[in-house]
């Protein structure tokens, strides 16, 4: 029974995705148009970035001028979140090193 | 502790990889990478030399508390960096343009590439890339040390 | 059919991590798989963001054609990093279940011990 239930929805999920990557406009125009690998819809955001990142950040790199400047909270975000993940490595791999004294 | 030929190369490969991680992260704003890219290459660097010559021999070399501390500190100096441009607002790069350090301006289209520009990125670079090297470090040690302390039980 | 094959790769990435983290009952494959289906979903991100013939958005010593997208790969870079830390966090929990019930059998830690 369990070994079934789990075959029938992995069966089912990939199939759904590989149906919506190899014809997507069978699910309307919207998702259709979305998902043509190469013709990205809605680009305006992106050419903004291209166009005037360089004169208002004077950083070459555009992804570094979007990571560090416009979605600078994102950053401060995944930085918090790699100090606390690391932060609970030390805190859960300390009950097993009790006889190491070198700090 | 693995075989001579292994510890041999590390010897020679630790400073390259420390070098080349150190460029990524310092041409962040003009070349492929970045701070988080560079303090990745930098670990792996300390997870080469910790597997080569072993827990025992490296933990004399390799302070766990340096590694916390550098960690610690790149995470403030990251967020005190974001705090300086707060007349603005919060991530304000008011360096950039302004004539200082790292404030020269760019011209705009494809350019050969200038240090001394991009005003506050290259510092948050070197700060999330300190807190990088930092916390993917201590990772790799604190694993090691847990694989030791299983060994001997 | 072709043209799409880059979804059809994430499909496919997609199934293997869920068919890992089903099937299979060592912890640390089920840490695999994880990582598989977190894979798949960056490649997911990545070739949203590509346009025909772009060059990544770089503007040093860069030929003047068209740019990819900047923000899904800004998005993937974060991505990438908040991976690094769950598979870390995982992996410890891993070796701590290792240390207190001696397998990594995800049937045979279900029982409860002192």
């Amino acid at each position: 029974m369990r070994k079934a239930l789990m075959a029938a929805s992995l069966f089912v999920l990939f199939a759904a995705l590989l149906y919506v990557a190899v014809n997507p406009s069978d699910f309307g125009a919207e998702l259709g148009d979305h998902l043509v690998f190469g013709e990205p819809k809605y680009t305006d955001m992106d050419s903004y970035f291209i166009h005037n990142g360089q004169n208002q950040t004077a950083a070459n790199n555009i992804v570094t001028s979007i990571v560090f400047d416009y979605r600078g909270f994102d950053t401060l975000g995944e930085a918090s979140v790699l100090f606390t993940a690391v932060l609970g490595v030390g805190v859960v791999l300390r009950m097993l090193r009790g006889d190491e004294n070198d700090e | 502790m693995m075989s001579k030929i292994v510890r041999t190369q590390a010897n020679i490969l630790y400073p390259l990889i420390l070098i080349f991680g150190f460029y990524i992260v310092a041409h962040g704003h003009l070349t492929p990478g970045g701070g988080f890219q560079g303090g990745a290459v930098i670990a792996t660097g300390v997870a080469l030399v910790a597997i080569s010559f072993g827990y025992g021999k490296i933990k004399k070399w390799i302070k766990k508390t340096n590694l916390t501390a550098a960690e610690a500190v790149g995470l403030l100096s990251f967020i005190i960096a974001a705090f300086t441009g707060i007349g603005t607002s919060f991530f304000c790069n008011w360096l950039a343009n302004s004539g200082l350090i790292f404030g020269d301006t760019v011209p705009y289209g494809p350019n050969p590439g200038y240090l001394n520009t991009a005003g506050l990125l290259p510092i948050m670079n070197l700060a999330v890339g300190i807190e990088v090297l930092g916390g993917l470090g201590v990772v790799v040690m604190y694993m090691l040390s847990a694989a030791k302390a299983s060994e001997v039980k | 059919m072709l043209y799409n094959l880059p979804y059809i790769t994430v499909a496919v990435v997609i199934a293997i991590g869920l068919y890992a983290m089903l099937y299979k009952r060592n912890l640390i494959k089920i840490v695999i798989g994880l990582s598989l289906i977190e894979s798949g979903v960056n490649l997911f991100l990545v070739s949203l963001g590509y346009v025909q013939g772009g060059i990544a958005p770089i503007y040093t010593n860069a030929p003047k054609t068209e740019m990819v997208l900047p923000t899904p790969q800004a998005l993937t870079l974060t991505s990438i990093v908040i991976g690094v830390a769950t598979t870390a966090m995982l992996l410890s929990f891993c070796i701590v279940i290792y240390r207190h019930y001696g397998t990594l059998d995800s049937e045979k830690v279900r029982r409860l011990r002192g």
